[in-house]
């Protein structure tokens, strides 16, 4: 999923827009595993794999590997289907530069979500 | 229309459409009235129901009232109450069905219990009795993070993950639209001064029938909020809708339309 965000943000000229005053790095965390995501006036630069123990980003999203596999299916069940959601389940966590993400948080959404789209194409 | 809501002069702005008996709409938090576009345009519904909405003080067309620049925006219990029952009256509702969603949906529950020879029915869409807090709502009014825009991105996992697109972004649209903080003003009552927890067993749906609808996907209030509460109503009747979320009547109008029909058809029967 992860391998394919690049691609579906860059490819994406709506998102591109709307993220044209994002720039950050923004950790990814899926369970064990960690990516920088930088974003560059809303285009994904790269998104390298990192060692967490040793890691500098502006944000991070952490969520456990359960709740993105069932965040980014097509239909995502009850409760699963958005960040705040599963912040609310106990299964995601918000850090870092909060005004970051929040000032930003709609594009972001749009971001994580296109590996769904991805997977119903 | 003009009115004295608490007091104060408020200028308020309200749509209606059809003739019958009436049925008050009351919006969410944060948005205003054309979150009921589709039943305003339903000749099924309009041909039996005199449908009317308005927008709430400080959302949509209406007005916050005189002073507003000097004061912070929260809605309270008695307020939000007074501000329904007076625009019944100016209205001249008799009776009138009340169907609320989100804030909507739990200050109906309130009328019921303190109005129920006011209200022949309540219909709450994404009721409960409470809602903790669950995320740093401050973002919702800061000057370094554009209002609209973040109004929208909190609501925008509210919908169903299958809304139609236009319906979906419509309603977003509305959020985008909020004046500064009123949202936030809103949640107040939602999360704070709005918990009629202790309060249900007070509510009498032999007098005032108090029918619920949840959507699935709505992690605010749901489903199982709204069971906990339905079932501390005697005769309360709770349906889930299945696939929608936090705003029914507009994110999904055609799928709320096949739950809300059997509940207006019900009302429609009483005595």
């Amino acid at each position: 999923m992860i391998g394919a965000l690049q691609r579906l943000v860059n490819e994406d000229p709506a998102l591109l827009r709307r993220g044209r005053w994002t720039s950050a790095d923004m950790l990814l965390e899926i369970g064990d595993e960690g990516h920088v995501v930088a974003i560059r006036s809303g285009r994904i630069k790269a998104i390298p794999p990192v060692e967490m123990r040793v890691s500098r980003w502006d944000s991070a999203i952490r969520g456990t590997a359960e709740a993105w596999a069932e965040f980014w299916k097509p239909v995502p069940k009850p409760r699963h289907h958005d960040l705040i959601a599963l912040i609310r389940e106990g299964k995601m966590r918000f850090e870092g530069d909060l005004d970051m993400l929040m000032a930003n948080l709609l594009y972001l959404k749009l971001v994580l979500e296109a590996p769904r789209r991805g997977a119903a194409a | 229309m003009q009115l004295d809501i608490h007091g104060r002069p408020h200028r308020l702005y309200w749509e209606e459409a059809g003739s019958g008996i009436p049925l008050l709409c009351l919006h969410t938090a944060g948005a205003d009235g054309r979150q009921f576009r589709a039943l305003l345009n339903d000749s099924e519904i309009t041909g039996r129901f005199r449908v009317v909405v308005f927008d709430m003080p400080w959302h949509g067309k209406s007005s916050p009232p005189e002073g507003w620049e000097r004061e912070e925006y929260k809605l309270t219990t008695d307020a939000y109450v007074e501000q329904i029952v007076t625009v019944a009256q100016a209205l001249g509702l008799d009776r009138p069905v009340a169907m609320g969603c989100s804030i909507g949906g739990r200050v109906v529950l309130e009328l019921a219990r303190r109005h129920p020879d006011l209200f022949r029915a309540v219909i709450g869409l994404q009721s409960s009795a409470f809602v903790q807090r669950y995320f740093d709502i401050s973002y919702l009014h800061k000057p370094n993070v554009h209002g609209g825009e973040v109004c929208a991105a909190y609501c925008y996992g509210l919908v169903g993950p299958e809304a139609p697109a236009g319906h979906r972004w419509e309603t977003l649209w509305h959020y985008m639209q909020g004046g500064p903080g009123v949202f936030m003003g809103d949640l107040h009552f939602y999360s704070i001064d709005g918990d009629v927890s202790d309060r249900l067993a007070e509510i009498d749906a032999s007098r005032c029938p108090v029918y619920m609808l949840t959507g699935e996907y709505d992690y605010s209030c749901t489903p199982e909020a709204s069971r906990a509460t339905a079932a501390q109503i005697p005769g309360a009747e709770l349906t889930v809708m299945q696939g929608l979320g936090h705003f029914p009547m507009s994110e999904d109008p055609a799928r709320f339309r096949g739950y809300l029909m059997p509940v207006l058809e019900r009302i429609a029967a009483m005595p």
